[in-house]
């Protein structure tokens, strides 16, 4: 690399959204990593003021194909936040089990389609397919089989209809429920084929001191609720996220940039893993065990095994909350509104996803915010970025530009979802 | 519709297909990825020549299927949507966004937007509003919902390779709850439901769940509305096919 060169990848692949990221050389020294976000903004906090409390779980699932539930989840748990509701245990596992529908369908998608066929060095999960069929095959049934829980308890696996602020519009029937076990344990074992899998791949040696930011709960490891916690040790309940993390605008992206306390953060899979693998069940820690993780992972080249492992969970967790189902009756709880804030946060596949609603006494939503993990990654994945192609500054200009784009992948960034949080301010009339 | 006077580019022994994304959630094309039984079999009939989501093999245009999601709202997508269209033999818009502006339409009814601003608005390049892709290039088939759904995708993908019309019917969703022995949400609830003048292709979800339908798929054929926001004054009647 030589003065003043520039490295472009003008449209990253096998990434949800649009986006390229951008490597600047000066003199042997790499002074600036850029995750380009261009990906058009939707201006959904915006289209949300004015709409019905009611509205935003149907109206925010639209804000991502591949992550719907948790925009439906922290949306109801932000506006039953601000109405004083908190659903029956029913209900909450109920929601936690279309939950695991959810990572395990996004999870599946990246290990096998978006990922792996880096290690491999393939273009594409397709590609991948014509050398190792069954490994696609099996990754493909793990991802059916998330999409099959979605469409059970939700009623479609992208934007799922059958969720409602207080619980659902119709609780599935026990053999519904039931019928599903067959596959699930299928898909268990296939998620156990999975760690073990992705562990035989070859990961740069990458560990980065990441201050990790994820959600914590008493005895569960953390998918729709508990208190916001850090490494650096944040321990706040949804209501103080505002108090600690501040977003900003950057010129090269129309997703926000997010700080925690002015500090650079990462949430996903690494960070949940990092401060909850101690949530896991044994059998599940066992696993990732002999896959060769530790109680912590710091390098974002091995999320796919962290992702794997989260992948078993979420087939654990289907498995038990199917088989101590019952239906909840009333499938809902009555929300009423009243003039409030109201506060959610839960856990995307891709890490911590923050919902604030305020609402008027007569149920009109006047104030909407909404800040999903991509957005909040964007500093971790440019510094990393940095750190990473400085170390391997002598490789052919192409070669760093492939590694770069490897690199990016590994924090499975969702555009889609990042760009579409464009703080809109009002002055004047 | 797909019929072969539209001569394909010889060079490829397959024929191509392209997924393209503007103003969107992804939702739709990975409706194509979740078509998991049958992934496989369709990227042995087609050459998967651009799918940026899924591949990072590029292969240059001119394209035989273009499948196009998402809207209309930046200056420089107006542009881009003009080469997709000229690189592609077929252009099949999917999804709710490429057919009628999507969610992100509601802008649309904002009035004059120029109030409102961002904290840095000179970083942003965009439109006010948002609008189909029919509303910039000729399309030669819509694929409705949101999200599309899965097996009216295969159909049109199926017709495509047998050069035939897609067999997507466009009734309302009210005949398929109807077919399906459902309890009329609307007649025995008194719920609201878009059911009658919703064109059918999701199963008739929400009714099966006993909410009203709220439209994904938009109107169906036969149905005149009010001017849908300044965007499209043109488009206040809905085509039929």
């Amino acid at each position: 690399m030589t003065h003043g060169s520039r490295l472009r990848v003008p449209a990253l692949t096998r990434v949800e959204g649009e986006g390229g990221l951008e490597i600047v050389v000066d003199d042997g020294q790499v002074t600036e990593a850029r995750l380009d976000i261009y990906e058009p903004p939707r201006f959904f906090e915006a289209l949300l003021r004015g709409r019905q409390y009611t509205e935003p779980p149907d109206i925010t699932a639209r804000i991502c194909g591949i992550c719907p539930v948790a925009y439906q989840m922290s949306a109801c748990a932000a506006i039953e936040d601000a109405c004083g509701v908190t659903v029956p245990a029913d209900i909450a596992a109920l929601r936690r089990l279309l939950y695991c529908g959810e990572w395990m369908e996004s999870h599946a998608l990246h290990v096998y389609l978006l990922h792996a066929p880096d290690f491999l060095g393939y273009e594409s999960g397709i590609h991948l397919a014509r050398d190792h069929p069954d490994a696609v095959a099996r990754g493909l049934r793990l991802k059916k089989a998330g999409n099959h829980l979605m469409e059970v308890v939700g009623g479609r696996s992208v934007h799922p209809v059958n969720v409602r602020i207080g619980g659902f519009y119709r609780a599935p029937s026990v053999s519904a429920l039931r019928a599903l076990l067959p596959e699930l344990e299928q898909a268990r074992q296939d998620a156990a084929e999975t760690v073990a899998w992705v562990a035989t791949f070859t990961f740069p040696d990458f560990s980065r001191d990441y201050e990790f930011v994820s959600l914590r709960h008493p005895d569960e490891y953390p998918i729709t609720a508990g208190r916001v916690v850090s490494t650096g040790g944040l321990d706040i309940p949804p209501a103080g996220y505002d108090r600690h993390f501040t977003e900003f605008q950057v010129p090269h992206s129309t997703a926000l940039h997010s700080v925690l306390d002015g500090k650079t953060y990462l949430t996903g899979p690494l960070a949940r893993y990092s401060l909850n693998s101690g949530r896991l069940p044994a059998e599940v820690a066992a696993v990732a065990r002999a896959a060769g993780l530790g109680p912590t992972c710091a390098n974002p080249f091995r999320s796919i095994v962290v992702r794997a492992v989260e992948l078993l969970y979420a087939c654990d967790e289907a498995l038990r909350l199917i088989r101590g189902y019952q239906p909840p009756d009333p499938p809902a709880v009555d929300v009423l509104p009243r003039a409030a804030t109201g506060y959610g946060c839960t856990e995307a596949p891709r890490g911590l996803l923050y919902h604030r609603y305020a609402i008027t006494a007569d149920g009109t939503v006047t104030d909407a915010k909404i800040v999903p993990p991509t957005s909040q990654n964007q500093r971790a994945i440019e510094a990393d970025l940095r750190a990473f192609a400085a170390a391997r500054i002598g490789l052919p200009p192409e070669r760093l530009t492939e590694e770069c784009e490897r690199a990016v992948r590994s924090y499975d960034p969702c555009i889609s979802c990042a760009a579409h949080f464009l703080d809109l301010r009002v002055v004047g009339s | 519709m797909f019929d072969s006077e539209r001569k394909r580019p010889a060079r490829q022994p397959k024929p191509t297909l392209a997924v393209w994304k503007f103003a969107s959630c992804d939702g739709c094309q990975l409706t194509l990825l979740n078509c998991e039984d049958e992934l496989l079999a369709i990227a042995g009939s087609v050459t998967i020549a651009s799918f940026g989501e899924a591949s990072s093999e590029v292969i240059e245009g001119p394209y035989d299927l273009s499948l196009v999601e998402g809207s209309i709202t930046t200056p420089a997508d107006a542009e881009r949507i003009r080469r997709v269209r000229e690189a592609s033999r077929f252009l099949v818009t999917i999804g709710a966004c490429a057919t009628s502006g999507g969610i992100q339409a509601l802008r649309n009814f904002g009035g004059d937007l120029a109030p409102v601003v961002y904290a840095r608005p000179e970083y942003i390049d965009t439109l006010r509003t948002s609008t189909a892709i029919a509303d910039h290039v000729p399309v030669d088939f819509e694929l409705r919902g949101c999200p599309i759904d899965r097996r009216q995708l295969l159909e049109v993908i199926g017709a495509f390779l047998r050069g035939r019309k897609p067999n997507v019917r466009a009734h309302s969703v009210c005949m398929d709850c109807k077919r399906a022995g459902r309890t009329c949400v609307l007649v025995a609830h008194g719920t609201p439901c878009l059911g009658p003048m919703t064109q059918a292709g999701c199963g008739a979800l929400c009714p099966g769940v006993g909410r009203g339908c709220f439209g994904c798929f938009g109107p169906a054929p036969g149905w005149t509305f009010l001017p849908f926001g300044p965007a499209n004054p043109a488009r206040t009647e809905v085509k039929s096919r």
